[in-house]
């Protein structure tokens, strides 16, 4: 209990649009220690962001719901308390920062204003008291002359410099816990690691811990020491980000690393990726969510779906052939095209 | 801000000259000849003749333009044939008391179509939404004559509450004066009403959908302040467009509104003109409405800029983007 910050069991996230139930998220369990930072990666649609956002409950109310599972965070239930009791959570022990700076700051208002705003939502105190407070945030970011830039509006700054806002408004009231959705996809490369930098920085100061979500493992080997794999609404592979990149050992793991760039590369192959696309989660999946794109599925893999099994050395996996006695040999560019015909 | 309000005033003068022109025309087109529809029925021709010959009728019409230009030039709208005053004074006596309607009419809109629409949004696809949506729909297709003559039957003829027609004077008490005013209002507010809840509600649907409602909430902030501080800044810029272009119609007069209710407002004065052939009156009250919607434009384009700071007034782009 004493370290543990955040638990996540069993969660399930459903949207309904019309007599169409999708499934989003499909019990996907995991835990947090407190300073820790963890990432979770995936493509598109695995339902990263959802999970995410189902912690701080701002998946949409008109259409999409938790329907099984707890989050507890310091010995709460998230999914339990009532809407007031979740306003002071949010912002406040959990804060947010998204993937497009420029869409997530208000235009009309200016930035002081948003930051004195959140201070004040949560803190009794004055207005200058928080302006104050505001301009110390605006510094901490590395935003220069905060004294000039608090009465600005978001347009009047570059895309790096609302993300730092962003991350000042999050820091705010020193929350235990920061959820990062894709917190770099919308910058330019060089501005990225700024803010990479700026964030693990921060973390060091402040001692909070971090959910980077991405689909970038590169990210992810910057600034997490733990690393979730997402597919298909569900977690295939957890380790330390050092055994992910030394032991991979889902198949689709494989294909991401793979899909990577590397230095060594020779710059006229063509990019690995991997053939086909995702399972379609209006429909129920049968068998493991990979089957379709994997190189090494066998019958039972069209049968059952492989639960997520704990591995002796905190490594889990979910695939049929990497449990207990069963291993897979990985294959040289088993997802290079021409190479894998699916079964 | 300062060259946008100097470039607007600018633009004033064509816009003007346009409508001076095109109202000069179209009252000439009337059929009738005014002298003998103000003389009436009983008048001997050798009368009519000479009183339009001395009305300047019998000049040749480029004539008649070219002093009605240069009467304009000079700000001179000129002396009304029936009631025999300078425009002017008609104007200054008449647009007090459309102003007085207007004003009333466009708060009702405002104070019950804006929240009804933001409501609407807030519970969309409920039966809220729906019921908004529908009375909005029966409200911008309600024709305005058969409204007002409903509205004088029920409160005025059956229930006897209302009076039905004229103004009342502030000497007789503020209810005598409130009680006059609340049907013509209530009946040329309801198309403005259900406009603005139609605009707001849909103007708030898409500011709700934002990246920055989430980031809001994502901040703890309360239901209401995400609503009302968050959402409804950012949706009020078509709103005031309505709103401008509203005021700016109710300013020029409720043509039917003044006349079922015979309020003694600028519709009623161009209607009567128009009777008469009173073609000085309907040409300055014309030209008077005309300035009073570029006026409204103007003042609803200085407001863009308080609620949007991305709005640049003088031109170019807004800032670094």
């Amino acid at each position: 209990m004493s370290d543990q910050l955040l638990t996540v069991n069993n969660l399930s996230v459903a949207f309904q649009s019309g007599s169409i139930t999708t499934k989003a998220v499909n019990g996907v369990s995991f835990s947090l220690n407190k300073q820790e930072s963890i990432g979770i990666v995936g493509e598109s649609g695995s339902g990263k962001s959802v999970t995410a956002t189902s912690i701080l409950r701002l998946i949409p109310r008109s259409f999409a719901k938790i329907t099984s599972g707890e989050i507890i965070f310091q010995g709460r239930d998230l999914i339990k308390l009532s809407a007031g009791q979740m306003r002071k959570v949010r912002g406040n022990d959990i804060s947010m920062i998204f993937q497009d700076p420029s869409t997530s700051l208000n235009p009309v208002f200016t930035v002081g204003n948003q930051l004195v705003e959140t201070i004040r939502a949560h803190r009794k105190i004055s207005k200058k008291a928080a302006k104050q407070r505001a301009l110390e945030l605006l510094d901490l970011v590395g935003i220069p002359a905060p004294d000039k830039r608090i009465t600005m509006y978001p347009h009047e700054f570059s895309g790096g410099m609302r993300q730092r806002v962003m991350i000042a408004i999050a820091l705010a009231c020193d929350p235990q816990l920061l959820i990062a959705d894709e917190p770099t996809t919308a910058l330019d490369v060089t501005v990225q690691a700024q803010i990479l930098n700026l964030m693990k920085d921060l973390q060091e100061q402040l001692g909070m811990a971090i959910i980077m979500i991405t689909h970038d493992l590169g990210v992810v080997w910057e600034t997490c020491e733990q690393v979730l794999v997402m597919y298909a609404g569900r977690i295939v592979e957890s380790a330390t980000v050092k055994e992910l990149y030394q032991r991979p050992l889902h198949p689709y793991t494989w294909g991401l690393l793979d899909s990577q760039i590397t230095e060594s590369q020779d710059s006229d192959a063509p990019l690995s990726s991997i053939p086909g696309s995702p399972p379609d989660l209006s429909y129920e999946v049968t068998g493991c969510p990979f089957v379709e794109r994997c190189p090494y599925a066998e019958a039972i893999c069209h049968q059952e779906t492989p639960p997520l099994q704990q591995l002796a050395d905190g490594h889990a996996v979910a695939c049929h052939f990497q449990t207990g006695s069963n291993t897979l040999e990985r294959k040289e560019h088993a997802y290079r095209e021409g190479t894998f015909t699916r079964s | 801000m300062r060259t946008f309000l100097l470039k607007r005033s600018l633009q004033l003068i064509p816009t003007l000259f346009v409508v001076a022109v095109i109202v000069f025309f179209i009252t000439r087109m009337l059929p009738g000849n005014p002298a003998a529809v103000m003389l009436g029925p009983q008048a001997s021709a050798e009368d009519i003749a000479a009183y339009a010959e001395r009305l300047g009728l019998n000049d040749p019409i480029y004539q008649q333009f070219f002093d009605y230009l240069i009467n304009l030039v000079k700000f001179d709208f000129g002396n009304s044939l029936s009631y025999n005053q300078p425009i002017v004074n008609l104007i200054m006596e008449r647009f007090p008391n459309t102003v007085i309607l207007a004003v009333s009419a466009l708060l009702i809109a405002i104070i019950v179509g804006v929240p009804a629409g933001i409501l609407a949004a807030k519970k969309q696809n409920t039966i809220i939404d729906y019921l908004v949506t529908t009375l909005s729909l029966v409200g911008v297709s309600m024709p305005i004559f058969w409204l007002g003559v409903m509205l004088v039957l029920a409160f005025s003829v059956n229930l006897g509450w209302l009076p039905s027609t004229g103004m009342g004077s502030l000497d007789n008490g503020l209810w005598a004066f409130i009680r006059h005013l609340i049907l013509p209002s209530l009946a040329l507010a309801t198309i403005p009403t259900a406009q603005f809840a139609r605009v707001i509600r849909s103007s708030m649907l898409e500011t709700l959908s934002n990246d920055y409602i989430k980031a809001a909430r994502s901040k703890g902030l309360k239901e209401t302040f995400v609503i009302y501080k968050h959402a409804l800044k950012n949706a009020l810029t078509p709103l005031l467009t309505v709103i401008g272009l509203q005021f700016s119609n109710l300013l020029g007069g409720a043509v039917l509104t003044e006349t079922i209710f015979s309020w003694p407002g600028m519709g009623l004065l161009i209607v009567n003109a128009i009777d008469k052939r009173d073609f000085v009156v309907v040409q300055g009250s014309v030209i008077f409405i005309a300035i009073i919607y570029v006026v409204i434009n103007l003042i609803v384009d200085v407001l863009y800029k308080v609620v949007n700071p991305k709005v640049n007034l003088d031109g170019g782009s807004g800032g670094a983007n």
